[in-house]
């Protein structure tokens, strides 16, 4: 992309200030659900509330995208929710899709790893696009919805200084660049950031692990024969016994993530002087760039003890935080918003228990401690604690470049994959002999189903995926219905593998976001009913 | 469930120890360390039974301890 376009994405606000009616208003206006920050986590939840009706105000106290490309690598299951919220394909064509990593070892590349998508699934395991992009495409979908008449606003420059909570309502002080009003929201999403000034706020804790290193990263601008790889380093020569990350992502844009070690002076090492060195020794002395954006971060492993705090629900960056290694963050929030939105949905129509959204509690901090789990593990291999961590971390890397066994140890960050809600409260039967990865609790695992991609019949609503079962059109508990969604058994051997197992026949229970709520091998309208309460908090 | 095997199960026990110290012979600390870490990775992925590899750290680090 030319600098001057590139420029323009950083400086045209999105979305501008713009007067709202809310402000002449003579008392505070309420809203079903105010969200607070429109970065990826806000943007999708507010898209996915407004597409069901659900009316929405965005509020965000800048009114552009993020700076630099910051969240890059976004997962398979990421691109199934954008697809649902009618995103994903801009998205997709946009990014860049890749399959091929190299690890290297001081001056040896010592094996490379192909991240052998599955066949049969409609999206590929990952797409690299700056967050940048990704904002923009959600900002352009919420200019759709509005087009159709769709209750959504997002209103820029619109900063909150203060919060009170009434127990049915929440209470905000908003300053604008015209002055400051007052506005209520039946539900508060916060999704403002590993800073969230409404967590502050509220007095709420944010405990966990820091850990202490700083990361300088950066987006180059070149034209480069590197392949679109995922290259990663441990102890290269450019960059001694610390490590190093080149990704491609589109527009020609690199990113670069290169560890700096604690004790560093943060404002040197960001300048362009002692950065294009650095740079030059890792690209190579022919490598022609420019330098885009540079930024340094120190990371931290930690979340709240509970997302949900009587009506202020915290979802992504606001709730959790992870360490970069496994592009676990942005991820990781896209589903807490997927998580959120239908459970708050059924609570507002009356059709639902408050208690549901105590599952979001129980099901997104599982996810994220699986996150934290996974993404801590990732950066103690890459940061070695002591002595003998490092002594065994290169003893993996030495075996690895000769000897298969080594190489699962490896470990470069694990890249996002979503969270199955073993154990979580809305989850119901399981039937013995039913493959386990669609057990109840998982995501829904994409399959062909001979009328199209299963993920794009999937979605917003509760329905029974009938596989060689008989099942009514509609099957309803307490003013909640689920709906047949019939697929033949033969209709392609990847479904069967994935759903059926050895099993002739089998009815799912499938939640609106497209998770396994419970499963069945013949169909048993009470069983469904207890499902149905037991999904929806009301068991 | 698979155990630990803890009773003698080395045939030529003293050629074995043997080996051992002929594998670090003339070598500094670094090298001796780093060549202990591979052996040990070498060992665990023949095990394979993470609970018979627990057991194996279990019994490492309760030998070390006289109280």
């Amino acid at each position: 992309m030319p600098d001057d376009q590139q420029q323009k994405i950083f400086e045209t606000p999105l979305y501008p200030y713009e007067r709202s009616q809310d402000q002449d208003a003579e008392t505070a206006v309420r809203h079903p659900v105010v969200i607070v920050g429109a970065g990826p986590v806000g943007l999708a939840a507010a898209i996915d509330l407004a597409r069901q009706d659900v009316p929405v105000v965005v509020l965000d106290d800048n009114d552009k995208v993020s700076f630099g490309s910051r969240a890059i690598c976004f997962a398979k299951r990421q691109l199934e929710i954008l697809d649902r919220l009618g995103c994903g394909e801009e998205m997709v064509r946009k990014g860049v899709t890749w399959n091929l990593g190299k690890v290297f070892f001081d001056e040896r590349r010592i094996f490379d790893f192909n991240l052998l998508p599955e066949e049969g699934h409609k999206r590929p395991a990952f797409i690299n696009l700056q967050q940048y992009h990704f904002e923009k495409y959600l900002v352009d979908r919420v200019r759709a919805l509005q087009a159709e008449g769709k209750p959504v606003e997002i209103r820029g420059l619109n900063r909150i200084t203060h919060l009170a909570d009434h127990a049915d309502h929440v209470r905000l002080d908003v300053d604008t660049p015209e002055g400051p009003y007052k506005l209520e929201a039946d539900w508060l999403i916060a999704c403002d950031g590993a800073a969230s000034p409404i967590r502050g706020m509220m007095g709420l804790d944010f405990v966990g692990r820091v850990f202490e290193d700083n990361f300088l990263i950066a987006d180059v601008v070149m034209e480069a024969d590197f392949p679109t790889e995922r290259w990663f380093w441990f102890d290269p020569p450019f960059n001694r016994g610390q490590s190093a990350l080149l990704h491609k992502q589109p527009d020609n844009v690199w990113r670069i993530d290169l560890q700096l070690g604690w004790d560093i002076d943060k404002e040197e090492e960001k300048k362009p002087e002692k950065v294009i060195p650095r740079l030059r020794e890792m690209l190579g002395e022919e490598a022609r760039f420019e330098l885009e954006w540079v930024s340094i971060y120190t990371f931290q492993c930690r979340r709240m003890e509970k997302f949900r705090h009587g009506r202020v629900v915290f979802a992504g960056d606001s709730a959790h935080q992870v360490s970069p290694f496994g592009a676990r963050g942005a991820n990781s929030g896209i589903q807490d918003a997927e998580n959120l939105v239908w459970k708050l949905k059924l609570v507002l129509d009356g059709k639902a228990p408050e208690r549901l959204l105590d599952s979001y509690d129980a099901e997104r901090v599982y996810g994220a401690d699986e996150n934290i789990l996974n993404s801590s593990r990732s950066t103690d291999f890459i940061t070695p604690k002591s002595e003998t961590s490092r002594i065994f971390r290169d003893a993996v890397l030495d075996l690895a470049e000769e000897n298969d066994f080594a190489r699962p140890l490896v470990n470069s960050g694990r890249l996002s994959v979503p969270c199955t809600y073993d154990g979580g409260p809305l989850n119901g039967a399981d039937a013995p002999g039913l493959p386990p990865r669609t057990r109840p609790g998982a995501p829904a695992s994409d399959a062909p189903t001979g009328e199209g991609w299963l993920m794009d019949r999937l979605g917003d609503r509760f329905q029974l995926l009938a596989i060689g079962v008989e099942v009514p059109d509609t099957v309803e508990a307490d003013g909640i219905a689920a709906h047949a969604l019939r697929v033949a058994p033969d209709a392609d051997p990847l479904l069967a593998e994935r759903y059926l197992g050895a099993a002739p026949g089998a009815v799912y229970l499938m939640r609106p976001d497209q998770h396994v709520a419970a499963r069945w091998t013949d169909f048993d309208e009470a069983a469904v009913h207890a499902a149905l309460r037991q999904a929806t908090g009301r068991a | 469930m698979s155990t630990l095997i803890t009773t003698p199960n080395i045939d030529d026990a003293d050629g074995f120890y043997a080996d051992l110290l002929a594998l670090h012979e003339g070598r500094d600390k670094a090298e001796s360390d780093a060549i202990n870490a591979r052996l040990i990775l070498v060992l665990a992925n023949h095990i394979g039974d993470r609970e018979v590899l627990s057991q194996a750290m279990e019994a490492a680090q309760a030998a070390g301890h006289h109280d």
